[in-house]
């Protein structure tokens, strides 16, 4: 992997901590273009209005202001995060369900993340993105469904006319061979 | 957690729990789940890390004129709520169930031993917890959709395998069986359909109608 790639991410990082210590609203502005219409993007693909993406993804830049404290880069890169928002406002405001939450695990006495847990945890998600993107397109194209659209496994093989087994080993196939690029 | 997790969530449950497409029946019992099981909850964060790389592979669309400005303006009146759940295990029950069981006293007695306690949610797919005396069966029934069994405390068998604290069974339409819970203590269920079980034979078939599956 060249830095350039792992810079990203870490630069993601860095803007996020200038929001929770300064407010630092070039550095809000920074993530807000790039992340504010992948996230309008994702909610539109899910089924949402324009209109209704568009207030959803501000809620959900909102919420990274918000909960930028929360925020632990040897957990998860800014864009799991951002997901993961993202996922639950539209369960919040679209979908208009409560959202059960796992248990949060009992840490200990609160420590800072590793510089180096985070590097090795932004590494991965940056390689586990890039065999995402060189998957073949009919399993990157289902798993995109399987995650945008609002279709179960038999949804997607009956709009796609694939027997369903299909479907559960083409995307097993596909989380193979990510865990495989993982290793 | 003294015994090992031998049965776990599937990697449709896991995607669509990620990807927040379930029933809000079935996204309780995956945070049921992952709250007692660690290999889950760790595949749960590469789940969810795989949503976060699809997000970016995907063609952004534009925000509008001034999306920043009044993300900025909601920001200062403090629109946004950060939520923090407080929610705390109690017995068998682990956090996230605590909303949804607002009494104890809410067991109905369904037949055979049973009891059983609904759980609302807003959407179709129905979740219950099931309390089966040890030793007892639960009448031989077939499923229509999905059925999620999370065992939190006890044990039971059925024709497939064990399944003690914090094992899930996914049953679907193929599959008919008849758990009974172990001897020892009473076994305590979380289930979920996402359609009505077809009970076998008469009286289970009245009993199911008393259990309003």
């Amino acid at each position: 992997m060249t830095d350039a790639q792992l810079d990203k991410r870490l630069a993601w990082i860095s803007q996020l901590e200038a929001v929770r210590d300064r407010q630092d609203r070039a550095a809000f502005a920074e993530l807000f273009d790039y992340f504010a219409p992948r996230v309008k993007s994702f909610l539109m693909k899910s089924g949402s209005t324009p209109e209704l993406a568009e207030e959803c993804a501000q809620e959900v830049m909102a919420t990274l202001w918000n909960k930028a404290h929360m925020f632990d880069g040897s957990k998860a890169s800014v864009s799991t995060w951002i997901f993961t928002i993202a996922r639950n406002r539209r369960i919040d405001m679209i979908r208009k369900l409560r959202r059960p939450e796992p248990e949060d695990l009992p840490w200990g006495p609160e420590s800072a993340p590793s510089a180096d847990d985070t590097i090795a945890l932004q590494q991965e998600t940056e390689i586990l993105g890039r065999a995402l993107a060189e998957l073949p397109s009919k399993q990157r194209q289902l798993i995109e469904r399987a995650y945008f659209g609002d279709l179960t496994h038999s949804e997607i093989a009956s709009e796609t006319g694939l027997p369903l087994g299909t479907i559960k080993s083409r995307i097993r196939l596909a989380l193979d061979r990510l865990r495989h690029a993982m290793n | 957690m003294t015994q090992k997790i031998q049965h776990h969530l599937t990697t449709p449950l896991l995607m669509g729990y990620a990807a927040g497409t379930l029933p809000e029946a079935f996204n309780l019992v995956v945070a049921t789940h992952v709250s007692l099981c660690d290999d889950c909850r760790a595949a749960l964060a590469e789940f969810e890390a795989v949503g976060g790389e699809t997000m970016l592979d995907v063609a952004p669309v534009a925000m509008s004129d001034g999306a920043l400005a009044g993300t900025l303006a909601k920001i200062a009146q403090g629109d946004a709520v950060v939520a923090k759940s407080t929610a705390a295990r109690t017995g068998p029950y682990p956090a996230p169930l605590a909303p949804y069981i607002r009494d104890f006293a809410q067991w109905k007695k369904i037949g055979g031993g049973v009891s059983q306690m609904l759980l609302h949610t807003g959407d179709r797919a129905s979740v219950r917890l099931l309390k089966i005396p040890a030793g007892t069966a639960v009448p031989d029934h077939g499923h229509k959709g999905t059925e999620l069994t999370l065992v939190l405390q006890g044990a039971f068998v059925d024709e497939t395998d064990r399944f003690g604290v914090g094992d899930i069974e996914v049953a679907n339409e193929d599959m008919h069986h008849t758990p009974i819970a172990e001897m020892g203590e009473d076994c305590i269920c979380l289930s979920a359909t996402d359609a009505p079980i077809a009970f076998h034979g008469l009286l289970p078939r009245i009993a199911g109608r008393l259990m309003g599956i």
